[in-house]
């Protein structure tokens, strides 16, 4: 209490309270500066730079994906088509708390087994940032609508309309037409620049087929439109669109009734057909059994299914068509004996004795004809290819020798890629003695050129190379890559045609093409059991060939592994004799016998595309 | 009246004042400036709140019932007088200290702080009954002691305000505590307090700056100090309110993107946007403009505080009006530091702008000891 004794004195108290006073006013006047010199920075002196940040923030660029160039058949018949699908995706990005979000969709969505495990999968998979990832395709109307309903409670995760590549003929081309897939690791690591801005929007890249062939065609420009969003990301207006352009549309050569027949007549073997439009080269039928549906791998195959097929002895994913190497057999023999026309090796009357074997000089060896003793005394060039005699045939590949063989053959397509516009085309092989020395460092002995002769021994050629080989013969040597796509948009396609460098006396032409239609129609011919009915004249050449294998070395059971060593059969044709419109390969693996097999299966096929022809005429005169 | 006529003739000086018929505005104890400068600026916050909070009528209904319950709770400050106001101000505290101390043991809250109390479904926070009990305990404490006090009374002094700051720090609610803290040691500023002391205590906060940041602060609030030195480093995190608020304003430009056209506001990229952050929306929508309105205002408020402040009859009535002037100027300097990102983010709101009925509340409180110290009547002490 001692201050009471104390006087206050207020004047004092007063004069240091203003200088206190002033001195807080000046503290302030001082602080006010400083945040004003801070809003001049941040508006004035920085103005542009936030408006960037603040637009950057709010508009945002979104690609849209162009709609897939759509697959026609010649009629116009749809085989890939584009369909809406209701896709539920994420975006990481934009989600707070993952497992959260997946606890809730479980309540809303009943996942299969598996679904949420490949999702995490494509989750882990290098992805462009904020590039949706799927966990559920083909969404229900209910589904859609309860996700709908819980949207505030799932950011990042939405419900996208898509179209998705549908494939409504199914397994019927499964592998020329090919698929789409998901966009992987390996594709997407060998994209560019441009090809990554040119499938921003779009997730599915052709896998094989001409889906991948003419994926930069189908595929069109992709649009963009800058859109206004808030802070979740929600779209709120469209500030400017540029349209994407779709893809172009494919018209097909190919004839979806002789492809269905083709298919069809193939039944539970394994096996392939191909069939040409002599006049274009264009591919009426690709068939290659056993096959798959190709829808499954749209939207991504489940393990187990492909698992299935991948390690299936039938290789279904095989196309046996343009991969499979088969010996041609007996197939060769009219082009054969044509090239021995051509080089004077034999003529028309020249004939060999048959006793059922034939026998090299200072060759113990003995030759055998697959006819058990012969086809009789004396057989020439005419005989030979109706009744398909293996003597004659090596009498003529022994003085033809392997060099005018190999050249000749080269005209007609064997041993090289014939060019067709699917991807992965196998050669064959069309052996010559430079081959032999370089792959095998042997040189080329008489009985090679026997086997050559015989199409067998080192001879494989795919069915497309013999359809190839036939439609050449049908149209008297000119050459024309086989194509599968007539049309891209309303651009047609050129062919590539090669005239016939040997010039074959015509007369040579008319004599072998006899002699194939003699195959079918003589009193003789190999093929003679599938005239029965025929109202047009086919010309044809049946074919067997030693099983060399094409399968892998698997682990067979016994019973399976006799029927697997079967003999193939083949068959190739080409119709109507007089004025050829349609040539036609067929392979039935393990099928014993050309004449049996595959004869009718090729007799159908060109049945099936007279059908085609007469009704498209039908139509046509009716309009 | 004789014994006015005697008393004249005591002090013929103070008697020409007591002559002068009493104005309105005296008699019924209003400012008239200040009360014109709170209208204009809660008219102008409201105008900013209604875009800010997305057009959203509740809370401008909301805003509204505050700002007349607050203005009420004004005008009743008023018409106390300031010795009943000294004469309360022991209890205002010793009440305030207790409900503190309540919420260490009752209080709920959220997000590991507890700073409410539930008092039969009504919540509040104690430590804005602190807000003005601290400078009003001090200003009592000090006015009735010989200025400049002396170390005995600093000591005391200090006492009262390390209190209520303490507790609220447990609670914890470090950015509470320092506003409270600064409100009592204004006082004590305009007080008199030696130059000495100050400079001294300002030598120890440096020296135990160090220590402080090492073992005295929480994560969470190290975390944002760090974040305001490089908001970059967590876009999305904490990072996130800063580099919004900064966008926000430094795209309004000095004539801003109009009235309800803030993107950054409206599209919700700005958050906190109607509270702490709004007056982002107000730069981002009116610019430099606007931003330089809102300062004119603010400084007019304040000018006009500082002018009571100085023109007060009593010690009591400078130091109180002086603290609380320099106080209100604190709340904006912090809210405004913190959106443009100078100072690390706190809790404080935009005073009479933000949305928030205790803050303006709690507020208007202050302003009614203004008016009260500026329209007590000249009286003569001895």
């Amino acid at each position: 209490m001692s201050e009471l004794h104390h006087i206050k004195d207020h004047h004092t108290e007063a004069r240091i309270f203003t200088r206190r006073l002033i001195f807080a006013a000046l503290v302030i006047v001082l602080l006010l500066s400083v945040l004003l010199v801070r809003f001049y920075n941040l508006q004035i002196v920085n103005h542009d730079e936030y408006v960037t940040q603040s637009d950057r923030n709010r508009v945002q660029v979104q690609p849209i994906p162009p709609t897939r160039g759509l697959i026609y058949d010649r009629h116009g018949q749809l085989l890939a088509n584009n369909r809406p699908s209701y896709t539920l995706n994420i975006v990481k990005e934009q989600v707070d708390d993952l497992d959260q979000a997946l606890l809730v969709l479980q309540t809303l969505i009943n996942f299969r087994d598996g679904e949420i495990e490949k999702f995490n999968k494509r989750l882990k998979q290098r992805r462009r940032p904020f590039e949706p990832v799927p966990l559920r395709f083909r969404l229900t109307e209910e589904e859609i609508a309860r996700v709908a309903v819980n949207e505030y409670r799932l950011p990042g995760v939405k419900v996208d309309a898509e179209l998705v590549r549908d494939y409504p003929t199914g397994e019927l081309l499964a592998h020329s037409v090919g698929y789409v897939g998901r966009i992987n690791d390996r594709e997407l690591e060998r994209f560019d620049e441009e090809t990554y801005r040119r499938y921003s929007g779009t997730y599915t890249i052709g896998k094989i087929g001409l889906e991948k062939q003419y994926e930069a065609e189908l595929l069109g420009e992709v649009g963009y439109q800058y859109v206004e969003t808030n802070a979740r990301g929600r779209v709120l207006r469209v500030l400017e669109r540029i349209d994407p352009v779709p893809g172009a549309n494919l018209r097909l050569y190919l004839d979806s009734q002789v492809q269905q027949m083709a298919h069809q007549s193939l039944g539970e073997n394994r096996g392939s057909v191909v069939a040409i439009e002599v006049a274009t080269g264009g591919v009426l039928a690709m068939a290659s059994t056993p096959s798959f549906n190709p829808n499954l791998f749209v939207t991504g195959i489940s393990y187990k299914d492909y698992k299935a097929l991948n390690e299936s002895l039938d290789l279904p994913l095989y196309n046996r068509s343009i991969q499979g190497q088969y010996p041609p057999g007996s197939t060769l023999k009219p082009m054969l004996g044509l090239g021995a026309l051509h080089h004077n090796v034999v003529d028309y009357r020249y004939s060999v004795p048959d006793p059922g074997y034939y026998q090299l000089e200072g060759d113990e060896r003995l030759y055998r004809d697959w006819k058990r003793g012969g086809h009789g005394s004396r057989i020439n060039l005419r005989q030979a290819i109706t009744q398909s005699c293996d003597i004659y045939y090596y009498d003529m590949a022994f003085r033809m020798g392997i060099d005018r063989m190999h050249e000749f053959g080269v005209h007609f397509g064997l041993g090289q890629k014939v060019g067709i516009d699917i991807p992965s085309e196998r050669k064959g092989l069309w052996p010559s003695r430079q081959w032999k020395r370089e792959s095998r460092r042997l040189p080329w002995f008489p009985g090679d050129s026997l086997n050559v002769g015989l199409g067998q021994g080192y001879v494989l050629a795919t069915p497309l190379q013999l359809a190839v080989m036939t439609a050449t013969m049908a149209r008297k040597g000119e050459f024309i890559a086989p194509k599968m796509v007539y049309k891209v948009g309303d651009q047609v396609l050129s062919a590539k045609r090669r005239a016939h460098e040997a010039q074959v006396n015509p007369s040579h032409w008319e004599h072998v093409h006899s002699a194939m239609v003699n195959v079918v129609h003589g009193l003789k011919g190999t093929a003679q059991g599938v005239r029965r009915g025929m109202n047009y004249r086919m010309a044809g050449k049946t074919g067997t060939a030693q099983v060399v294998g094409i399968a892998q070395e698997e682990e067979y059971d016994s019973e399976k592994l006799l029927e697997r060593q079967r003999d193939h059969a083949l068959f190739v044709a080409y119709a109507p004799a007089a004025d050829p419109q349609i040539a036609v390969a067929v392979i039935v693996e393990n099928g014993e016998s050309g004449s049996s097999s595959a004869a009718p299966v090729a007799r159908k096929v060109i049945d099936a595309y007279m059908a085609s022809v007469a009704s498209a005429e039908e139509r046509a005169s009716e309009q | 009246m004789s014994s006015s006529a005697d008393f004249r003739r005591q002090m013929p000086e103070a008697s020409r004042d007591l002559r002068q018929p009493v104005s309105l505005s005296q008699r019924w104890h209003i400012d008239l400036p200040l009360l014109v400068l709170l209208l204009l600026l809660g008219g102008f916050g409201l105008l900013v709140l209604y875009s800010a909070s997305g057009q959203n009528i509740y809370y401008m209904k909301r805003q509204i019932m505050f700002f007349i319950l607050a203005f009420g709770v004004m005008f009743t400050v008023a018409q106390f007088r300031l010795k009943t106001m000294e004469s309360w101000a022991v209890w205002f505290y010793g009440g305030g200290v207790f409900l503190l101390i309540m919420v260490l043991f009752f209080g709920v809250g959220a997000k590991g702080a507890q700073r409410w109390l539930s008092l039969g479904g009504f919540r509040f926070q104690p430590s804005e009954i602190l807000k003005l009990a601290v400078p009003l305990m001090v200003t009592t404490y000090l006015s009735a002691r010989i200025l400049p006090p002396r170390f005995k009374h600093v000591f005391w002094t200090l006492t009262l305000i390390g209190v209520p700051t303490l507790l609220i720090m447990r609670q914890p609610d470090l950015g509470t505590s320092l506003l409270i803290a600064s409100s009592g040691l204004l006082v004590l500023f305009f007080a008199g307090l030696s130059w000495k002391y100050i400079f001294s205590a300002v030598g120890l906060v440096v020296a135990s700056a160090w220590p402080m940041w090492q073992f005295g602060l929480h994560d969470y609030q190290r975390q944002r100090i760090l974040t305001l030195l490089n908001p970059e480093e967590d876009k999305l995190g904490a990072g996130w309110n800063i580099i919004q608020s900064k966008t926000a304003i430094g795209s309004g430009g000095f004539d801003g993107k109009g009235w309800l056209n803030g993107t950054q506001s409206q599209l919700n990229f700005l958050p906190e946007s109607h509270t702490d952050f709004i007056i982002a929306v107000l730069a981002e929508e009116f610019g430099l403009r606007g931003v330089l309105l809102l300062m004119t205002l603010y400084i007019l408020i304040l000018g006009r505080g500082l002018w009571i402040a100085g023109n007060a009859q009593t010690t009591f009535g400078r130091l109180l009006a002086g603290s609380i002037t320099f106080t209100f100027f604190i709340y904006i300097f912090v809210n405004i530091g913190m959106v443009t990102g100078l100072l690390p983010v706190v809790g404080v709101p935009l005073p009479l702008v933000s949305h928030g009925g205790t803050s303006i509340v709690t507020l208007m409180m202050g302003f009614g000891i203004l008016m009260a110290v500026s329209t007590e009547r000249r009286r003569v002490t001895i």
